[in-house]
């Protein structure tokens, strides 16, 4: 079946080779004038309905389209540098008030620490005053009460020794000579136990 | 038998015969492919003008980039002074461009593979480029037969030769686009019949001809009718500025 299906087409190929090759040229059918007018009527006639709408309704309209566009794409980047140019503007106006602002919070500062350093320095002076008051005070006493001690010192000096004379010996001892002894032991060596 | 490769080019009556005078001017076939081919290009830039936005579509950037191509083109060629025969010279790239594109669909019928088409087409252009020629420079457009700076003797040569140039224009553009497109149409028919006639076995090598030269047919639909545009620029450029 595909064997005889094979033939046919090698067999009907030859024949349609013959076909190809055969037949006559009948010349070229452009050359042949019988439809030549009707062409030219008809070419006058699409060509020149082409030209008139293309050139009255649509191509205007496609170059004002462009025109359009072109003005639009100008008008919108003319926007932009526009906006551009402020952002710009408005940054630099930030700056400035960023630049006015730190200064500001400089001096600002500054005050503050000047007030405050002098306030603690006030402070520290009317602290220093108190303090060397109080040190000349304490020292006042210390001084009254230094020059207190060595009499007190002899009263209790004579006062225990007449004591412990009593209980030794039993017998009281006047009190003028032995004040005398211990003033003499003071005058000699007092300036060791209680400085000058 | 669609074996002979020149039936194709075969203009043949459709509707009934139409008269004026002695003129027969019936619908034909041709008729038929022109109309299409100016149908086509009229909806196609009617709906590609419609609508204007920003962002266009892709029928309004076909529309677009055809009318800055051949505006490009004029310019380009021309200069600035051709811009009032913007619209005929997009007219016609157009026209030509869609009559060969039209008969590179099997089964349809190409206007521009007729000689007398192109001729009417090319003689046109030529009478009206010589028409702007002599408005626009008076008989100083006689001055294009006469190159500068060429001796004296062999003046009298290169005036023939200037003149027998310029009047076969209208000639050389015509025959241009009407022998390319036949004799590319009439090469793809006689592939075709081979690959027909050397059937399933032997036809393959004829069919992928075939495709290579709808290829090739393509370029060449849109190449010639790109030529015939800028020749007719380049004609008019002469007649606008006279360099000679």
């Amino acid at each position: 079946m595909i064997k005889k299906i094979f033939f046919q087409f090698i067999f009907f190929n030859f024949f349609f080779l013959k076909e190809v090759f055969g037949a006559e040229s009948g010349g070229m059918p452009q050359l042949n004038p019988e439809f030549w007018i009707s062409q030219i009527f008809w070419l006058t006639l699409t060509f020149g309905t082409l030209y008139i709408i293309l050139s009255k309704l649509i191509l205007p309209k496609i170059s004002a389209n462009l025109e359009l566009r072109k003005s639009q794409i100008q008008e919108n980047i003319e926007a932009a540098e526009k906006q551009r140019e402020s952002s710009e503007n408005k940054q630099k106006e930030y700056d400035q008030i960023i630049l006015k602002t730190k200064l500001k919070a400089k001096d600002i500062f500054r005050d503050a620490r000047d007030k405050a350093l002098k306030d603690i320095n006030s402070k520290k002076e009317v602290l220093d005053n108190q303090i060397d008051d109080e040190i000349k005070k304490a020292e006042k006493e210390i001084e009254l009460l230094r020059k207190g001690a060595p009499e007190k010192i002899n009263k209790i000096a004579i006062e225990t020794s007449s004591e412990i004379v009593k209980k030794l010996i039993g017998a009281d001892i006047n009190n003028s000579s032995l004040s005398a002894i211990i003033e003499d032991l003071t005058k000699k060596s007092g300036d060791k136990y209680y400085g000058s | 038998m669609a074996a002979n490769p020149m039936t194709q080019f075969e203009v043949y009556r459709i509707g009934p015969e139409i008269k004026i005078g002695a003129f027969d001017i019936s619908f034909t076939n041709a008729s038929l492919f022109m109309v299409i081919s100016s149908m086509a290009i009229l909806i196609i830039f009617n709906f590609g003008s419609k609508k204007n936005s920003i962002l266009p579509n892709k029928i309004q950037l076909l529309g677009e980039l055809s009318y800055s191509f051949v505006s490009k083109m004029i310019n380009d060629t021309a200069g600035s002074k051709a811009k009032p025969y913007f619209s005929f010279i997009f007219s016609l790239f157009m026209f030509v461009l869609f009559c060969n594109m039209f008969g590179m669909i099997p089964y349809t019928f190409t206007v521009t593979s007729h000689i007398i088409v192109t001729f009417v087409l090319a003689a046109f252009i030529f009478i009206g480029v010589t028409i702007i020629g002599f408005i626009k420079h008076g008989f100083g457009y006689l001055k294009l037969f006469v190159p500068s700076g060429v001796p004296i003797v062999l003046l009298p040569l290169i005036i023939i030769i200037e003149i027998i140039s310029y009047l076969s224009r209208p000639i050389s553009l015509s025959v241009r686009l009407f022998a390319n497109m036949m004799a590319g149409h009439t090469m793809m028919k006689v592939f075709g019949g081979f690959v027909v006639s050397l059937g399933i076995i032997g036809g393959w090598l004829p069919l992928s001809f075939s495709v290579a030269l709808t290829g090739l047919e393509i370029l060449v639909a849109f190449l010639q009718a790109y030529v015939f545009a800028i020749l007719t620029c380049i004609y008019l450029n002469d007649a606008l500025n006279l360099h000679h």
